[in-house]
């Protein structure tokens, strides 16, 4: 089961890529650099969807005291994290030949790089607690606040950025992109979320395993 | 326990005074700019000594081992979490007032004319930081290193507020109506609601023997 996920992720990955290097065109106005938007956007999916299994998984750590719903919501942070920090990351690669600088307070930029901290700060409360049952109930806590807060995070952002000036790359509503490139970016989306249960599925597995050896 | 507060409120006074020498040192003298930061400069005094006030919430049960009282307290926990709350927030509503007073003396405000404007922005800002502060300092008040961790879970889940609370202070001192920024009010009370909420339902997990 778990080498399947594992070829089925491989599959998907060497699909995405094939399709965001091979197939996809050349973006007119941006050039092959739009080309890293086959990275960025299937990443930032990512950490949203990690994210909500952190808060799914630290409720039911809570009601049940399932150790498994604990290394769930603890997998899933970590995963969520790397890939918010490549949200952050590829978006400068991006931003800064588009842009012209490597960082801007762009809305949506300021949001992830917020949740990006916000979740840090969880990991950090994880590692500074020896008793693991108490350092599971407050990070289950911590994890509920932080899911409760990512759309106050995200309006609160939004109406910061764009209330006072007009909005102009990031023009909200859907610019018009191209069938293939749409293509593109699906393939790309469904072999980051195959990566995504690859890796939570063996940091899971980890975690339990040091579990059983400290017992 | 009433001098230790009274000594408490004396040295967040004396703090705040302090904030304000330095801000006014790190900006210059030029009056303008200082204008134009002022709402930004006043919730980082708000935000800045709260985290020390905040950050003291379960330290005298610490300090005289009846951390093990309040594990052991019968009956619903949330209820000590609403008194630890009524607490902070009516010191950080003090510290603020005797912040923004002196805010209004060193930079020559006129506050007469927006003060309830400000109290409204001010009150619904002062709930989200309590409510999460209250929460979080009864999380970190047993870990180690808790001075570091605690304002480094709280600021960047605070982040939404200080936007809000920055950018209604903003308009409210430069003579706009609340209506003007219901938006940001309403996403205040937003937070006040859902943070007090997971507060109380929470806090029962954090207390747990």
């Amino acid at each position: 089961m778990k080498r399947l996920l594992g070829f089925l992720t491989v599959l998907g990955l060497a699909a995405g890529l094939v399709m965001g290097f091979g197939v996809a065109p050349r973006e007119a106005t941006q050039g092959n650099v739009q080309r890293i938007m086959y990275l960025h956007v299937p990443s930032v999916w990512v950490g949203y969807l990690a994210f909500v299994v952190v808060l799914v998984a630290s409720i039911v750590y809570l009601a049940r005291r399932s150790e498994a719903a604990d290394r769930l919501a603890h997998a899933s942070a970590e995963v969520g994290v790397l890939f918010t920090g490549l949200t952050i990351a590829t978006g400068s690669i991006w931003g800064k030949p588009t842009w012209g600088t490597w960082w801007t307070w762009d809305a949506r930029l300021t949001s992830v790089s917020i949740l990006f901290v916000m979740y840090l700060g969880y990991l950090l409360l994880r590692g500074m607690i020896d008793d693991r049952e108490r350092g599971a109930r407050f990070a289950a806590v911590l994890g509920i606040v932080a899911a409760f807060n990512i759309p106050l995070v995200h309006f609160s952002v939004l109406w910061w950025r764009t209330l006072h000036q007009p909005p102009t790359l990031m023009a909200p509503g859907p610019a018009p992109v191209p069938g293939i490139i749409k293509a593109a970016l699906y393939v790309n989306f469904v072999a980051f979320t195959l990566l995504y249960g690859y890796f939570l599925t063996r940091r899971v597995r980890v975690l339990r395993l040091e579990a059983e050896a400290e017992a | 326990m009433e001098r230790r507060s009274k000594e408490t409120l004396n040295a967040l006074f004396f703090f705040g005074l302090l904030l304000l020498f330095v801000f006014q040192f790190a900006l210059g003298p030029d009056r303008e700019r200082l204008a134009g930061t002022l709402p930004g400069l006043l919730w980082l005094g708000f935000i800045l000594s709260g985290l020390l006030g905040l950050g003291r919430t379960f330290v005298a049960e610490r300090e005289n081992d009846c951390w093990e009282g309040l594990l052991l307290a019968p009956g619903d926990k949330s209820a000590i979490y609403v008194g630890k709350l009524a607490g902070n927030l009516l010191l950080m509503l003090i510290i603020e007032a005797i912040l923004l007073a002196l805010f209004g003396f060193f930079f020559n405000l006129d506050l007469a004319g927006v003060l309830p404007g400000l109290a409204v922005v001010i009150a619904l800002g002062t709930v989200a930081l309590a409510a999460v502060g209250t929460l979080f300092a009864a999380m970190t008040a047993q870990v180690r290193a808790r001075e570091l961790l605690f304002p480094v879970l709280l600021l960047p889940v605070e982040a939404p507020v200080l936007l809000a609370t920055v950018k209604a202070t903003e308009a409210v001192l430069l003579g706009e109506t609340l209506g003007s920024v219901a938006h940001w009010l309403k996403l205040l009370a937003a937070a006040d609601v859902v943070y007090v909420a997971v507060g109380v339902l929470t806090f029962d997990f954090v207390l747990e023997a």
